[in-house]
């Protein structure tokens, strides 16, 4: 941990992990792990396989909570039991296995869980309004899709990996993780979603981004944080630092 | 799919709502079954005298009605990823606490309520033990099937439940004249029902969240939906409407029968897979389970019709089951 720098000391961040533990069983997945986002950047979290990756952005979309360790959120001390409570602070997620419904179709994934309904009772889905915002965010991000009516099925991996990033967008969330956006993507496809997240960035959000290609990182990446057998094992803004030290604090200097 | 073209942003966008009317047609499996069905009933009436006579005709629609309503349940389910093994029990059970009751003096109305609560209450249970003891659906209605029937022996002693009153046998056995037709009140209650389930599942949030959980369960929960919610609602839904087949079936009998609806279970989840809605869940709609349900009875009528022994009836069944789910698996590939 004493090759951890400090940096945007100015900013208070938006969102932060102090100290925060988390055991699966006797897997140690993460270990007093610090990390922040800071408003309008974009962190790449990166670090091999089994590193902890995955477990620290599930801790922040509150799908997982942590053994030890607090969650700052505005710099107030806040709990994420669900991620549904994740959703209502601001917290907008798009999982590596995209979590859509491959039998639905696209305006039904779009607003997943938090369909719009008509008049006040709360209890028909305002498929009009779905069809139309749908519409409204797809065409502002470029997205173009077959059809609306196009089961999720039948869409390619880019169109998936557009709608899963597209769908966040019209909540107003302030802290957008994805988890390896442009795995298993064509050249082309990566290109677009990456300029999804640039956009996002546009936009006023932070985004918190997991990835192994370290030039999506450094294409996209404001910062980078590094993580290493559930430890942090570096924190670096993308301008101070190199591709080759990256990949040096993933794979550990004891090994090269 | 071709993995360039999606991204293009040049490309017009107009293209977001317009697709071809074929392949829509191709893609919608009630279309498929509507013709599959109309196709039968065509061969049926050029083939046979008595097929399309009224008399034939309501009593087929008397016939399915009863398992197309249990069927709507078991929809409901199938569709949240579950399936429920004691639909046909829980018909029956409906069936001997309404006649028990009505035998006892007890009104019509009340001797209904208490049957559907009751069955209501079974698919709650399920309901409870899917979502919180996470039992595999299929191992808790099983071991429910076979307690539900347990009861049904155990209460009447294994006797059927005779002289209901002429009030409650006149749900089962009248028709109502529409127009020119008589239409026995069965078919009546089961398109009302078919029309209740149709907007549940198509057109609220509970219904959204039930295709959901069944397409996906794990993306649903990220998605904040309450899993276990929607599965409990999906398991009592299906014990109600059982009740409801088993009460109409029980007013069409005249008698409740220990052994009333023995395998039943199996018909009513087949009106469901031959209707398109898929056992891996998230897929189909009510309208299938009601034109499966209409399939297969019309199936049974033919082969009667037709001087089919009738002893051979399972096996053709059982083949057309097979056929259905084949057939389905290759369109959704071939498009």
């Amino acid at each position: 941990m004493s090759d951890t720098t400090v940096t945007n000391e100015k900013k208070e961040p938006i969102m932060a992990l102090q100290g925060v533990s988390k055991y699966f069983g006797g897997v140690h997945a993460l270990e007093e792990v610090d990390f922040e986002v800071y408003p309008n950047e974009i962190v790449a979290l990166v670090g091999d396989n089994g590193a902890g990756k995955s477990t620290l952005i599930k801790i922040l979309a509150g799908v997982h909570q942590p053994n030890r360790g607090k969650i700052l959120f505005r710099g107030e001390p806040v709990e994420i039991p669900s991620p549904r409570a994740a959703q209502a602070l601001g917290i907008e997620t798009v999982y590596q296995e995209l979590a859509l419904i491959e039998t639905r179709d696209v305006p039904a994934n779009f607003f997943l869980g938090r369909e719009p309904t008509r008049g006040t009772s709360g209890i028909f889905v305002d498929r009009k309004k779905m069809v139309e915002d749908t519409v409204r965010t797809l065409k502002d991000l470029g997205i173009v899709l077959p059809s609306l009516r196009t089961l999720v099925r039948y869409l390619s991996g880019g169109q998936r990996q557009a709608l899963a990033i597209g769908r966040v967008m019209p909540w107003g969330g302030k802290v957008i993780i994805m988890d390896e956006p442009t795995a298993a993507l064509g050249v082309r496809e990566a290109r677009k979603v990456l300029d999804l997240v640039l956009q996002l960035k546009e936009k006023g959000c932070s985004v918190v981004v997991i990835s192994h290609n370290m030039r999506h990182v450094f294409n996209i990446a404001d910062r980078i944080v590094v993580l290493r057998g559930g430890k942090k094992a570096g924190d670096r803004m993308k301008s101070e630092t190199t591709p080759d030290e990256i990949v040096k604090l993933i794979v550990g200097a004891e090994m090269l | 799919m071709e993995p360039d073209k999606p991204f293009s942003p040049e490309e017009d966008p107009a293209r977001f709502q317009k697709e071809g009317a074929l392949t829509r047609f191709a893609r919608n499996q009630l279309a498929t079954l509507a013709l599959i069905l109309l196709a039968m009933v065509v061969v049926l009436s050029l083939s046979t005298r008595t097929f399309l006579t009224a008399t034939n005709i309501f009593n087929v629609l008397r016939a399915f009605s009863w398992i197309a309503i249990a069927s709507f349940g078991q929809s409901i389910v199938i569709i949240s990823g579950g399936i429920d093994l004691s639909a046909g029990s829980n018909m029956a059970f409906s069936g001997i606490i309404t006649a028990m009751l009505l035998v006892e003096g007890v009104n019509v109305p009340l001797s209904i309520g208490a049957g559907l609560g009751i069955t209501l209450l079974i698919g709650f249970a399920n309901g409870l033990m899917i979502s919180k003891t996470k039992l595999p659906p299929f191992i808790a209605t099983l071991g429910m099937m076979s307690i539900v029937r347990g009861f049904c022996y155990g209460m009447t002693q294994g006797w059927p439940v005779r002289g209901l009153p002429r009030s409650f046998i006149a749900l089962g056995q009248t028709d109502l004249s529409f127009f020119i037709w008589r239409v026995p009140v069965p078919a009546i209650i089961m398109v009302c029902f078919a029309v209740l389930v149709y907007i549940l599942l198509d057109k609220t949030k509970l219904g959204y969240h039930t295709y959901a959980v069944g397409g996906n369960e794990y993306a649903a929960s990220l998605a904040g939906i309450f899993t276990g919610k929607v599965k409990n609602i999906a398991f009592t839904l299906s014990g109600f409407l059982a009740g409801v087949g088993g009460i109409l079936m029980t007013a069409r009998l005249g008698v409740a029968a220990p052994t009333a609806a023995s395998g039943y279970e199996l018909d009513i989840i087949a009106a469901a897979v031959i209707g398109g809605i898929s056992l891996t869940g998230g897929e189909g709609n009510v309208w299938g389970a009601l034109i499966g349900a209409a399939i297969m009875q019309i199936l049974r009528n033919a082969l009667v019709l037709l001087g089919f022994p009738a002893y051979w009836q399972p096996a053709a069944i059982g083949a057309v089951i097979i056929g259905a789910v084949m057939i389905d698996m290759y369109r959704k590939k071939s498009i």
